[in-house]
């Protein structure tokens, strides 16, 4: 398949991700977007990765192989990204009883 | 390489120092005393560098480059983080229970600061700026029942991993758009043929993110309210050593790489500069806190260290280097001071000058040196970004606007010296002991040594490497 096919698909999936964290209010769900704007850029990675294998092996048997371990290391860091967020919003919640992102305007005045 | 293994090992032992020590001094004396050996073994490791000797090296196949210009960053970074804690670690210890866990978080980030100063590489590039984050969400939330840091917590988290989706989408892109599937920045910007749109996009977008970090404008909306809720000390380390060194990894980026794109970029860097220092400069006149003024100026501060981007020649990393120096010299003092106050406003600061003249007197130097008046580190550090400018031969509009905003600037930091010394103020009890003094005498020295003997900085640094 054309990579052409596999950028739109993960630009559209990035997208989701954008709106989403501009308009949802739930930080929950912002939260969410964000690891599908992630995941969308490993998708992209994992793409380019098999591109530039298929062009570059003859000269090189692993040509592109690094792309597919930079996805390992996104994981990874998502996940620790993820288990400080969830604390925050846990910390909100337990002082707001709410994680509505509404309650950050408390700083404009 | 001696700084980062050193600062996550000493992060380690300070997390079980508050399992294990009970005396809450002993704890402060653990992160002063790692502080301070992080600054010397990372001096050391510039000065072995120059004899070809390495005191622990670790192959990195390429992926970080430790420079003399990544090491002098450091240097800075770390000096101005033990200067950082012997001002404020008995304010650290006031915000929670678990002082030696925030020690513990600092250490982490001056981890991240080190890869960022050495990345060669862009997957370092989003490690590094990730361990120099992930540690700061938490720290901006530690005040745990303040429902403004919760506040700032939250939005400074959401902001931040947003910034780092547009970072890693960049990345993807210039990936795709590198003809030999690397991720080394020597690899994908230089004389490969024309410009393809990958490429543009994935740069445009790595531009954003990265203004992002810096809080340059128009990404900078985030910055006065999680250096607002923020507790004090924490906004002091934020300002100055990871604004710092998330500077310099922009810097290296364009550096190194993005020279067949040149035109285009520099363009876009110049607006975003001249951006920057426009909404820096005049938000922060309309401030009534002075917290919130010191974040909106932190702004307009990089605005001024963003012309150094546009040149990338010597002169400009030397000033780069000596800006950074300048700026959180005087930042971490003028927030010292503020942390004592009891009313963060421009009222709290009303009298000063008569109930305590040392502190009102080293604050005024902190301000001018701000400003960028003569005879102070923060007026040299202008005139080198400036002059590294105007060698360019082009943005001859952006010098001429930059010394315009800095004229406005002069008006919001003298507001504090005029509070300070003809405004009549209520009677105020500061808890400044000697020690607290003598420390900010001798940070106004350090920035008054620089602004008559700039070169002083980079030369005793660089002679190491020589």
């Amino acid at each position: 398949m054309p990579i052409n096919y596999y950028i739109f698909l993960a630009v559209a999936l990035f997208c989701i991700g954008v709106a989403g964290v501009l308009t949802r209010r739930n930080a929950i769900i912002i939260f969410m977007c964000i690891e599908l704007m992630l995941n969308a850029v490993n998708l992209l990675l994992v793409a380019f990765s098999k591109m530039h294998h298929l062009a570059l092996a003859a000269s090189n048997a692993t040509a592109g192989i690094n792309g597919q371990i930079f996805v390992f290391f996104i994981m990874v860091v998502a996940a620790a990204e993820v288990s400080v967020g969830l604390a925050i919003i846990v910390m909100m919640y337990r002082n707001t009883h709410s994680v509505d992102v509404n309650f950050l305007n408390r700083l404009k005045n | 390489m001696n700084a980062i293994i050193f600062s996550a090992i000493w992060g380690v032992v300070m997390m079980f120092s508050s399992a294990f020590l009970k005396n809450k001094n002993a704890i402060r004396l653990l992160a002063i005393t790692g502080a301070a050996l992080l600054l010397a073994l990372n001096i050391l490791e510039l000065y072995q560098a120059s004899q070809g000797v390495h005191f622990l090296s670790i192959d990195t196949k390429g992926m970080l480059a430790f420079e003399t210009f990544g090491m002098l960053a450091n240097t800075v970074a770390f000096a101005s983080t033990l200067l950082f804690l012997l001002f404020s670690a008995k304010d650290i210890e006031e915000v929670g229970p678990n002082s030696g866990d925030y020690f513990a978080l600092i250490f982490f980030v001056l981890c991240g600061v080190a890869l960022v100063t050495s990345y060669n590489n862009l997957l370092m590039l989003f490690i590094g700026i990730e361990v120099l984050s992930i540690p700061l969400y938490i720290l901006t939330g530690s005040s745990k029942r303040n429902l403004k840091g919760n506040e700032a917590a939250l939005k400074y988290f959401l902001m931040g991993s947003f910034s780092t989706g547009l970072m890693l989408l960049g990345i993807a892109f210039l990936y795709g758009a590198s003809p030999t599937g690397s991720f080394f920045i020597d690899d994908i910007g230089i004389g490969h043929g024309p410009v393809s749109p990958l490429f543009v996009v994935g740069l445009l977008l790595l531009i954003a993110a990265l203004s992002f970090k810096v809080s340059a404008a128009p990404f900078h909306f985030w910055t006065p309210d999680v250096y607002d809720g923020a507790p004090t000390p924490f906004t002091s380390f934020m300002a100055t050593v990871v604004k710092g060194a998330a500077f310099i990894a922009f810097i290296r980026l364009f550096a190194d790489s993005f020279g067949e794109a040149q035109a285009q970029w520099q363009l876009i860097i110049a607006i975003i500069a001249a951006a920057t220092l426009f909404i820096g400069n005049i938000t922060a006149v309309f401030q009534q806190s002075v917290k919130r003024m010191l974040a909106y100026s932190s702004i307009a501060q990089v605005g001024f260290m963003l012309l150094a981007i546009l040149s990338l020649k010597q002169i400009a990393q030397d000033g780069i280097i000596l800006y950074i120096a300048a700026y959180s010299l005087a930042t971490i003092g003028i927030f010292a001071v503020l942390g004592r106050l009891k009313d963060q406003t421009y009222e709290g600061f009303n009298g000063l000058a008569k109930q305590h003249p040392v502190l009102a007197f080293v604050s005024t130097i902190f301000l001018l040196s701000l400003a960028g008046i003569p005879l102070t580190a923060g007026f040299f550090a202008k005139y080198y970004m400036l002059t590294a400018l105007l060698q360019t031969g082009k943005f001859l509009w952006l010098a001429i606007f930059a010394v315009l905003c800095a004229a406005v600037s002069v008006y919001y930091y003298f507001r504090v010296i005029q509070a300070m010394y003809f405004k009549e103020g209520v009677e105020q009890e500061i808890d400044a002991s000697a020690g607290f003094k003598n420390l900010l005498i001798i940070d106004v020295i350090l920035i008054i040594l620089l602004g008559i003997f700039p070169q002083v900085l980079i030369n005793a640094l660089s002679i190491l490497y020589l």
